[in-house]
């Protein structure tokens, strides 16, 4: 609708000898932060963007993740960020067919807002459906997760300087799910490396490390066991690589990477690699900055669809008690933020959560503090809301 | 170091034990010089058969598995395995594992004094079923760009490992066995092992059992290693396991690791590196390599040896504080003791 009216301004405008330069762009400071590192490819903005306003489907999830979800809405809120929440609830139903799937006006919902935040989802034993993670998963094709890992001042541990990122292939490999047991005492899992999945991830590594100034990608790997599974792998990871010569590639060993990771993490900058390396490796790395209440995460899918998730548990002993620390999802949403490309709200808000965390005078129990999650949050507004 | 079952006594001809010595590629030939200096230096009662063993054919390596047969106990270091070569081309070292039936591969990791280190008192106990899990090499492309790859848990393998950690927690006086396990995705698989675990377990009423998913493990080893004391697990999580407690009590080049079948016993270091980046320039840590030799002798019932050696090196290693990354030679200090 603005369309036309804009270039008949235009036109007029150039009639009577003005011109305006760059009347179509709406010059984004190319800010990339080092701690989140903005996960925006080349593509074009997501449909649901009106007047400025984005629509993110939100989903709470289980145990504490009402709690931390509305923290971070009070959060975004005091930073009046340009965000409109869309709560869904995806609590398996058993679909035509017989399948599971999600709830369809969840599906809708993300289908159409193309971002999503996520808190933590139980996945009760023998309910009879998969995990509702892989049941996301599935949905909605996300077939990379990254985790970018960086050392929080003001919480310690161990480990210092660490800033590194993990993309790892989220939808085969060892987690295909493949199992028989073909006689009684013997079982076989099927690991699956397909030609296509590893080449989609490996792009994905690249130009994410092109997109956020990384040095180096590093395939992590097996092939000297699994010859011919990582061996593909390896093989589309330098195929690729020739597409983007000036990021550096390397290949190691998994127990390699495991063993340097722990004596010396500084070494390391992205790292790519399949389902289950990327899983232990992952959590290795939130263990190295402090744990899954402070690790963001987001998963990208095909169709430019992305959500972010705090990865921790559903912790059912403080459930409703106030007592949950919110900067995992806090983080993560920091990082649909830069995704979405909105640097300056992305920056106000982490700058809030990391200078509250090193002033270590109001922390959750977690971090070491005593305070309540909503004492937290109201501090890191009070924050934001200064910083206007 | 003793072993489950009674195995035959240690062949000893003219009262000298001879051991299959497989030098290996990178830093094993190296670090097994120093070994054989140090043995002949001690007249320690041991004749080394040297096998090497190169890449090419798998002639070279059915003979030094046959040399092993023959005299019951090795001491390897690491055969490189190029991974560009096509899969028909298998790993050595695996075939080795995998021929021999070294079903149980041990490594003890604690902190040692004279080792700066994020962690302390570190004492954790690694036991990781050697044989089958992901290290099957059982691969196939079915459809070209699809490939699959099997990870077999058979009921026997997983009691057998299953058995002898707790043997071993029992016969060291330790208290608890902690699995680890994917069996929340892989329920079959690791649920089968995760099942024999538990069955062991009740056999053993006096030592604490309980399991713990791998990438929660690996987050509790780099935050709080000293809460685990027994550790049992199948082949990849092992490998992952290990690495990672090696790197948190000093390094590849400190923690030594034994292979332990029914009949065979084949010691090498615990992380199985070789070490091509720094071969032949004499800064290769030998620490590794001499303890696994200390483990070998106990193996051979050589206690007092082993045990003179054993102190001679960690003595060399906490007193005189030789600094792990600074570039000093190796020689001198095998001659320390």
């Amino acid at each position: 609708m603005a369309g036309p009216w804009r270039s008949t301004i235009l036109n007029l405008l150039e009639k009577i000898g003005l011109r305006i330069k760059d009347p179509n762009n709406i010059t984004k400071p190319k800010e990339v932060s080092r701690v989140m590192g903005a996960m925006k490819t080349q593509t074009t903005q997501p449909k649901s963007f009106s007047r400025g306003m984005q629509t993110v489907t939100l989903i709470p999830g289980d145990g504490i993740g009402p709690e931390i979800s509305t923290a971070v809405m009070k959060i975004f809120e005091a930073a009046k960020a340009p965000i409109q929440w869309e709560e869904k609830n995806v609590t398996a139903i058993k679909g035509p067919g017989g399948k599971w799937i999600i709830p369809p006006e969840a599906k809708e919902s993300m289908d159409k807002n193309k971002i999503g935040l996520k808190g933590p989802l139980k996945t009760p034993i023998a309910a009879g459906h998969p995990s509702m993670n892989l049941l996301l998963r599935k949905t909605f094709d996300l077939y990379a997760n990254v985790r970018p890992c960086m050392s929080i001042e003001g919480y310690k541990t161990p480990y210092t300087d660490v800033d590194l990122v993990t993309i790892r292939e989220n939808t085969e490999g060892e987690y295909s799910g493949i199992e028989h047991t073909i006689v009684d005492g013997v079982v076989q899992s099927i690991k699956l490396i397909t030609e296509d999945a590893s080449r989609k991830i490996a792009e994905y590594a690249f130009e994410y490390a092109k997109n956020n100034q990384r040095a180096s990608v590093t395939a992590v790997h097996k092939a000297n066991i699994m010859r011919m599974s990582d061996g593909l792998f390896l093989r589309k990871c330098r195929q690729v690589a020739e597409n983007y010569r000036d990021i550096k590639f390397t290949e190691m060993y998994l127990d390699t990477v495991c063993l340097n990771m722990v004596q010396d993490p500084t070494q390391f900058d992205v790292l790519v690699m399949p389902n289950l390396y990327g899983d232990i490796l992952s959590d290795l790395c939130a263990g190295l900055i402090g744990g899954l209440g402070v690790t963001p995460s987001g998963n990208i899918g095909a169709n430019n669809v992305a959500i972010f998730e705090s990865v921790h548990g559903t912790a059912p002993d403080i459930a409703g008690l106030d007592l949950a620390n919110p900067t995992a999802l806090l983080l993560s949403a920091v990082m649909m933020l830069r995704h979405m490309g909105m640097h300056d709200y992305s920056k106000k808000i982490e700058t809030a959560c990391f200078n509250t965390i090193r002033d270590k005078k109001v922390l959750t129990g977690d971090l070491g503090g005593k305070s309540k999650c909503s004492e937290f949050t109201a501090e890191i507004c009070q924050r934001v809301r200064d910083m206007d | 170091m003793a072993t489950v079952k009674p195995l035959p006594p240690p062949a000893k001809y003219g009262g000298r034990h001879t051991v299959t010595l497989i030098p290996g590629d990178g830093i094993g030939p190296e670090l097994l010089n120093h070994v054989r200096e140090l043995f002949r230096f001690s007249c320690v009662p041991v004749d080394f058969e040297v096998v090497n063993v190169c890449s090419s054919t798998e002639d070279d390596i059915n003979n030094a598995i046959t040399a092993i047969r023959r005299n019951g106990v090795a001491l390897k270091g690491n055969i490189e395995t190029l991974h560009t070569l096509p899969a028909s081309h298998k790993s050595r070292n695996n075939l080795l594992r995998t021929s021999l039936d070294l079903y149980a591969n041990v490594m003890h990791c604690k902190s040692l004094p004279g080792v700066q280190t994020r962690h302390n008192n570190i004492d954790i106990m690694i036991i990781r079923e050697n044989t089958e899990g992901e290290y099957s090499s059982l691969e196939h492309e079915s459809v070209t760009g699809v490939v699959e790859c099997l990870k077999i848990i058979t009921r026997t393998n997983s009691l057998r490992i299953a058995e002898y950690a707790f043997k071993l927690a029992r016969e060291k006086g330790r208290k608890r066995v902690t699995a680890v396990h994917k069996a929340n995705i892989m329920k079959l698989g690791d649920g089968l092992f995760l099942q024999c675990c538990r069955e062991v377990a009740a056999g053993y009423p006096d030592i604490a059992f309980d399991a713990m998913i791998v990438d929660n493990t690996t987050m509790q080893l780099v935050s709080k290693p000293q809460q685990f004391d027994v550790m049992v697990m199948p082949n990849l999580y092992g490998n992952v396991v290990s690495n990672v407690c090696a790197g948190l009590v000093g390094g590849p080049g400190l923690v030594p690791g034994a292979n332990y079948g029914h009949d065979y016993a084949v010691f090498e270091t615990a992380t199985r590196n070789t070490g091509k980046s720094i071969a032949d320039r004499n800064i290769a840590n030998p620490t590794a390599m001499l303890l696994a030799s200390c483990m070998m002798l106990d193996h051979l019932k050589l206690y007092d040896y082993a045990t003179m050696i054993r102190n001679a090196v960690l003595t060399t290693m906490n007193e005189t504080r030789v600094r792990l990354n600074s570039p000093r030679r190796c020689s001198p200090h095998t001659f320390h003791n």
